[in-house]
């Protein structure tokens, strides 16, 4: 985490007097962008630098869903489930990301390459289905789009 | 019938009419000078109280009278939040204004800032989002640029700082209480009230949260008048909603309806209907937290809150969910319940408890392993769950369960006996079927 403690300042700056405390979750999501997931050695250095107890960085950690302790695939994609999305097909399209990558929801490639995961509402319910692959989102989403998806990322990878 | 009102979504969408000088070439940042030039901030309340508007996230609480109980004069900070943690499930509303009108909403944040005297404000942007975070802080970046924030405005020594936060994924920090928390670098856990927000918010300093839709109405009713605001939709719930609609439906999308008009006509005219000419089984009003409303009662009633409770549901946070006939209601309330349980921040034993014993149940049922006692402990638990938790989120998740099984109790009857479902078991509406 030290190469970012100066951007990390920057941010502290814009924030009001009194607001360390605020800084834990646009740290972590820095960290994380930074790393892939949160290492042991972030959390201690975080707290050690913002000043809040180390327990709050933990519990942060294990309530929001977006954050990880552990990495994902090069390639992370997360498929939604939710009501909107399983009207227009979403539970057929995770089978079809299943098969096609060999995992099941929560479970990486044992290359390192594609990591699947589901995920609820991401507001893109208008769009339905929808995946997000690395943060980055995909609607109305069929087979044949998801195919050529985990196409490009694979030329990607061999490049 | 009039043309319908526009006052959010009166301009055309295009590549760059997102950006400052366009939203200036419409008029824009025109209504923060009138209020700073013109009015007191108490005045600037006064009309926004007289405006009538209610909160748009769902509990359409007038959003003057949330203002009002901050004290200007009590020598503490206040601070304002714009709530852009969409999650409800069906809504994305907000989403449309931070990606087309990201400069409406940062205006209108201006002049509740104004109206509340507040240094800081914060826009709660929930983490997930890609391209309306990316809008939202260029934009910002171009106000900061134009100085329209973190300078004195207009020779006046108001000056407002604005900072874009980012969740990281948790349905409950949409909930005003949760976010505030969340906002101060912890778990997102909603706090009991009293005391309200409004007395002890962020950092225990007097907060008000607005959703990203109706501050963004802000604008408009300074530059036209309470009166003019007034003059649009039904007298109890004045003004317009942007209403995003998804699911079984031909033209899906946001829209923005003045209420008061016929469902039906919506449901079939502005949106196209259902694929396959098929028929509307239910419609889910307001997000997945407000109560199915069956084809039939769509039929009857006009889209306006006061319309929706005469058959026990309301507008919530105008996430629409059209499901069409042929679609297995079980495995809907399945999908609701698993999101539930997944989302229950687990403060309170009934919400944490009764979350997971639903799913366990529902997932038994699907499973072929119901019981005929199944239905009446579904019942049983989200009435235990009402009123007895923190938040909100313990009784809506009861509310889903008990507006399906009140309309469509024969379906789970028939799949617990029969271990299948009534219809084809699917959610999907396949074309061929």
């Amino acid at each position: 985490m030290k190469h970012l403690v100066a951007e990390f300042d920057a941010l502290r700056a814009r924030f009001p007097e009194g607001f360390s405390s605020s800084m834990v979750l646009p740290c972590l999501r820095r960290i994380q962008e930074d790393r892939g997931y949160v290492a042991d050695e972030d959390i201690g250095d975080l707290a050690a630098y913002l000043g809040v107890p180390r327990i709050q960085i933990e519990e942060v950690l294990s309530f929001y869903g977006q954050f990880r302790r552990a990495p994902v695939g090069r390639c992370h994609i997360e498929a939604c489930r939710n009501v909107s999305c399983s009207l227009l097909g979403a539970e057929r399209l995770i089978d079809h990301l299943s098969r096609k990558l060999g995992i099941r929801p929560g479970e990486t490639t044992a290359d390192g390459e594609f990591s699947l995961a589901t995920a609820e509402c991401m507001a893109s319910c208008g769009t339905a289905p929808m995946v997000v692959v690395n943060g980055k989102y995909h609607e109305s989403m069929d087979a044949a789009k998801v195919d050529a998806l985990i196409e490009a990322n694979r030329v990607k990878a061999a490049e | 019938m009039n043309a319908p009102a526009r006052l959010l979504m009166n301009f055309e969408v295009t590549p760059t009419s997102h950006l400052l000088a366009e939203y200036q070439a419409r008029g824009g940042y025109q209504a923060i000078e009138k209020a700073i030039r013109t009015m007191t901030p108490k005045q600037v309340t006064d009309t926004v109280t007289t405006s009538g508007i209610q909160g748009r996230g769902g509990a359409n609480f007038s959003a003057g009278r949330k203002w009002g109980v901050i004290n200007l004069n009590d020598g503490q900070p206040h601070y304002l939040c714009a709530n852009a943690d969409e999650g409800e499930p069906g809504t994305f509303k907000d989403r449309w204004i931070l990606e087309n009108a990201p400069h409406l909403l940062l205006e209108s944040m201006l002049i509740a800032a104004y109206a509340l005297q507040v240094r800081h404000a914060f826009i709660y942007i929930r983490g997930e989002f890609d391209l309306p975070y990316r809008r939202i802080t260029a934009a910002l970046e171009e106000a900061y640029a134009a100085g329209f924030y973190g300078k004195p405005l207009f020779g006046s020594d108001f000056t407002c700082d604005l900072i874009v936060y980012r969740g990281a994924g948790s349905y409950i920090c949409g909930e005003a209480s949760g976010l505030l928390t969340s906002l101060e670098g912890k778990r997102g856990y909603p706090r009991n009230r009293p005391p309200r927000l409004t007395v002890r918010g962020l950092y225990q300093k007097p907060t008000v949260v607005n959703n990203v839709e109706t501050l963004s109405n802000l604008a408009g009713i300074i530059n036209n008048g309470p009166d003019a605001f007034k003059a649009t939709g039904t007298k109890k719930s004045p003004g317009t909603r942007l209403v995003s609609i998804s699911g079984h439906i031909n033209k899906p999308g946001v829209y923005e309806v003045e209420p008061g008009r016929p469902f039906r006509e919506f449901i079939f005219d502005t949106c196209g209907g259902v694929p396959g000419g098929r028929k509307v089984k239910c419609i889910i009003p307001g997000g997945i937290s407000t109560k199915v409303v069956t084809g039939e009662e769509v039929d009857r009633i006009r889209l306006d809150n006061e319309d929706l409770a005469t058959v026990g549901s309301g507008m919530g946070s105008g996430g629409m969910v059209v499901i069409a006939e042929g679609t297995c209601m079980v495995r809907l309330l399945q999908v609701l319940l698993r999101f539930y349980h997944h989302e229950s921040c687990g403060q309170c034993t009934p919400c944490r408890e009764g979350m997971g014993w639903m799913h366990r149940i529902i997932d038994r049922i699907v499973a072929g392993q119901g019981v005929p006692e199944d239905i009446e402990r579904l019942k049983q638990i989200s009435a235990w769950n009402d009123g007895n938790t923190i938040c909100g989120m313990g009784d809506a998740a009861g509310y889903a369960a008990l507006g399906i099984l009140a309309k469509f109790g024969h379906e789970f009857e028939h799949y617990i006996t029969h271990k299948r479902s009534l219809c084809d078991g699917n959610l999907e509406c396949r074309a061929s079927s």
